[in-house]
């Protein structure tokens, strides 16, 4: 598997707080990888070096063998996408224009060529949005407009994909195509690096599970390896049960830990 | 999306616009003017059309067409609809510029009236001090942009209320005056370089309207697909700045303008900037010449400021767009 990213020592600090303490992490083609972790891990600060906008951070983070922060823009737009967290639109655009705006890096002049239509009407069909291409963006429900990003990101035709929580509001059924969709783009050589709270998902479906905890990379290996008891109860502070899922993939069963539900009926504020 | 046909008919359609107003508008006033006989070069006609209308039609031409262009480049900057010309604290500047000049008695300096190069001046400085505290370090944020410009425009205002505080009687009238903004007759020599200046601001606004696309929707958007953030926001800013610090020169502020046209274009041609920067400029333009006809010709001999004009035409208007409830045309 061709490398795509390896970070040595990658640290970053925000004021006096240290976010990330020197990661150390290899992507490859071809790879579905999830990253998970507790609230304030540093999983979206790492996504910000990943995709090449954070430039304030120490260590060594190499894309295709190249500091990150040395590519030039435009060629990094043609490799990589990044789907944020929460896009809010501000102004009129269609889902079909937001999904366009995917192609910019392509873009030679001010005009779509037939490839982009091509690309764009391909996305739109993969990610079940064509239905309501015409729709101001803002009208659309929290789930459609995730998927009218996310087909905006394979418009772009990245050989790396990276998303910041991608299935967060989206119904169970897409929540499911969305992984199948990763899963299929990693087999045809796209490396995916997905940022998610879900781990049953994930650990249906990705080939591996990066956890993040304080900062720094808590476990780093196949789901089967990474979710254990001790695991779960260290870093995301949850009782759990790992069961085994329908494929055979590990499916976790959690709980709060009995000391620390909240006093049920009696709030203390 | 944005085919050749569709981007020609929606521009098409607008130059149409500023074109007719151009043609017609001089001919419209206080006095008959017969286009043959000015062209046959009879005085009064001659004089009244070519020295007298003709420069102040193109003036009017190219301020609305500005100020609805840096409206829509301060939109796309900011991320906010409610954004205009004079959000940033350039507006201000020029002005303070403007007053120091009236309240000293400074006529001209140069070739140029000493109010528009002290405008000039104003602005540049506001520029230079908003661009130079917004960025810190190598990045630049939109939100400290905003935070910055409306500091400065709040500094400058006060300077510029003390000022008017201070001035004797004359020189308040002038104040007064030249805060409510005017069209005046200018010399083809000021026009065509105020043409150049603008019409290189179109051609950057057009070039880079599929990144103002990006921008529009967000910084993280626009950084992962092909765009150096940092120039960008820089190029944007100056660009509106530019545009608004030029015509506020010499024209004094008219609101409006830089708020309305960009809105109710969207409304028309959608949220697209290849479409939206071209036609906001055309129908700016054309917009603000038919306000300044009704200014100069509703109660002649005397004038009402074009800035009461541009909201009490273009506002109910708008309302009626709003209430329409149409969508987007192309959409």
């Amino acid at each position: 598997m061709t490398l795509v990213y390896a970070l040595d020592g990658v640290r970053v600090r925000l004021g006096s707080a240290e976010i990330l303490r020197g990661i150390s992490l290899r992507f490859h083609e071809g790879e579905l990888a999830a990253v998970v972790g507790p609230n304030g891990a540093g999983k979206s600060t790492l996504m910000s070096v990943l995709s090449g906008m954070r430039e304030d951070y120490e260590g060594e983070c190499r894309f295709r063998g190249v500091e990150i922060s040395q590519w030039r823009k435009g060629d990094l737009g043609r490799r990589l996408s990044f789907i944020p967290q929460n896009v809010r639109i501000e102004f009129p655009f269609t889902a079909e224009q937001v999904v366009y705006m995917g192609r910019t890096p392509h873009c030679n002049g001010l005009f779509e060529t037939p490839e982009d239509r091509e690309a764009v009407r391909r996305a739109m069909e993969t990610t079940d949005t064509l239905p309501f291409a015409r729709l101001d963006f803002r009208v659309l429900s929290g789930g459609e407009r995730q998927r009218v990003i996310l087909a905006g990101a394979l418009a772009q035709e990245p050989s790396v994909l990276l998303l910041d929580e991608p299935t967060t509001f989206l119904d169970l059924k897409h929540q499911i195509s969305t992984y199948v969709l990763l899963e299929k783009l990693a087999r045809e050589g796209i490396c995916v690096v997905a940022v998610t709270h879900d781990l049953n998902l994930a650990a249906s479906y990705s080939d591996r599970l990066v956890v993040l905890s304080h900062g720094e990379v808590a476990a780093d290996d196949v789901p089967g390896e990474v979710l254990t008891r001790r695991l779960l109860n260290e870093v995301f502070e949850v009782d759990a049960e790992i069961l085994s899922g329908p494929n055979g993939r590990p499916w976790v069963s959690y709980e709060q830990p009995a000391g620390q539900l909240p006093t049920q009926g009696r709030h203390p504020w | 999306m944005v085919d050749r046909r569709r981007f020609w008919t929606a521009v098409g359609a607008a130059a149409l616009f500023f074109l007719s107003a151009l043609a017609v508008t001089p001919l419209i006033g206080s006095s008959d003017v017969a286009f043959s006989r000015a062209w046959a070069g009879q005085s009064p006609d001659r004089e009244i059309l070519f020295q007298v209308r003709l420069p102040r039609v193109l003036l009017a031409g190219l301020a609305g067409g500005a100020l609805a262009l840096a409206g829509v480049v301060f939109q796309a900057l900011l991320r906010d609809a409610l954004a205009t010309p004079y959000t940033l604290g350039v507006q201000s500047g020029a002005a303070l510029g403007a007053v120091i000049a009236i309240c000293f008695g400074w006529r001209a300096i140069g070739a140029f009236p000493a109010v528009w190069f002290s405008g000039l001046v104003g602005a540049a400085i506001t520029i230079m001090v908003v661009v130079g505290i917004a960025s810190e370090g190598r990045r630049m944020s939109s939100f400290t942009l905003l935070l910055t410009g409306v500091t400065i425009n709040a500094i400058c205002m006060a300077g510029i209320l003390f000022l008017h505080y201070t001035a004797g009687f004359t020189e308040s009238f002038t104040i007064v005056r030249w805060l409510m903004g005017g069209i005046e007759s200018m010399s083809y020599n000021t026009l065509a370089i105020l043409t150049t200046g603008i019409a290189a601001g179109v051609g950057i606004a057009v070039v880079k309207s599929n990144q103002l696309n990006l921008l529009s929707v967000g910084e993280d958007w626009a950084a992962t697909r092909g765009v150096h953030l940092t120039s960008l926001m820089l190029i944007c800013y100056l660009l509106g700045s530019f545009l608004t610090a030029s015509i506020t020169a010499l024209t004094g502020p008219i609101g409006f303008i830089g708020l309305i046209v960009p809105h109710a274009l969207r409304m028309v041609v959608g949220a697209d900037h290849r479409l939206l920067v071209p036609t906001s400029f055309c129908v700016g333009g054309g917009f603000l010449m038919l306000c300044d006809t009704v200014a100069r010709t509703a109660l002649a001999p005397s004038e009402i400021p074009v800035g009461v004009m541009t909201a009490m035409l273009g506002g109910p208007f708008f309302i009626w767009l709003l209430r329409s409830g149409r969508r987007s045309l192309w959409a």
